[in-house]
């Protein structure tokens, strides 16, 4: 990504959670993965730290709050509405996708079940936000 | 991003209107790209029903009349177009055009190259992007 500002990852699996923290290392990207496992916990490390994420990687499906409650509080709050939020998720649901862009997100990828697939999705994700500017 | 949908390039600058609908042809991307040089057309373009949804705006931010932030937040505002992402395309690298931009949910702020080639890269890497992207199903 752009700036060496860290990543936030909200996802409840542990296995994927290890997926992406692998396929950073893979692509030497070299922002820091910090990990929440549901949208609450996510919540009370954007309210606690000085150490603002450049992008939020968001699952949909967690227990607790999930993806899409999580989204309605981040983009209230004046302070972290402009943190690109990424959808990565399994879930095809029309609706997840049609409320996920309604609430603002900047991309929403299916994660492939494949792990050189998936490293290809996140190579894409760390391009794209590498020649885009973000707010600092 | 389905490759039937149309693009939006809401963009005054008529060269680089040139360069888009060139880096376009070069990298075979079959979206058909809709010009409007002014955001009051784009606007209208959007509010008309008649007409298939885009799947994403490229929108520049100097443009006279109503500029490129102005036009992010009043679309946003319309609970049937608010889905639809933009990308900004812009000269500015001006720290408070990015704030903004943000803030009305940009997504993407890409300075624009001078270099063709550079610029044309620029544009291979939104369209992989939105390709790998999922999108609503929009209903027209």
């Amino acid at each position: 990504m752009k700036d060496n500002q860290p990543v936030l990852l909200v996802e409840d699996d542990v296995v994927d959670a290890m997926t992406v923290s692998r396929s950073f290392r893979e692509l030497s990207i070299s922002n820091e993965v910090i990990h929440r496992i549901n949208g609450v916990e996510a919540l009370e490390y954007l309210k606690g730290t000085e150490r603002q994420p450049c992008l939020i990687l968001l699952d949909i499906n967690m227990p607790k709050m999930n993806g899409i409650e999580f989204l309605e509080k981040v983009k209230r709050s004046e302070g972290h509405r402009r943190i690109p939020v990424v959808v990565l998720t399994t879930s095809n649901d029309q609706r997840d996708k049609l409320e996920a862009f309604n609430l603002g997100v900047a991309g929403y990828m299916l994660k492939p079940m494949d792990y050189s697939q998936f490293v290809t999705v996140v190579k894409d994700i760390d391009r794209y936000w590498t020649i885009s500017e973000l707010p600092s | 991003m389905r490759a039937d949908r149309p693009i939006l390039l809401v963009e005054d600058d008529e060269v680089d209107i040139l360069s888009t609908q060139r880096a376009f042809r070069e990298l075979d991307i079959i979206n058909p790209l809709e010009v409007y040089r002014g955001c009051d057309e784009a606007l209208t373009r959007l509010l008309d029903e008649e007409r298939p949804k885009p799947c994403l705006i490229l929108l520049d931010l100097n443009i006279p009349r109503i500029s490129g932030t102005e036009f992010l937040r009043h679309y946003k505002s319309y609970e049937r177009l608010r889905w639809i992402p933009s990308v900004v395309l812009t000269t500015s690298s001006n720290q408070r055009d990015i704030q903004e931009s943000f803030f009305y949910q940009a997504a993407g702020y890409m300075v624009k190259p001078l270099d063709f080639k550079q610029f044309k890269e620029v544009i291979a890497q939104i369209h992989s992007y939105w390709s790998h992207c999922e999108l609503p199903e929009p209903r027209d």
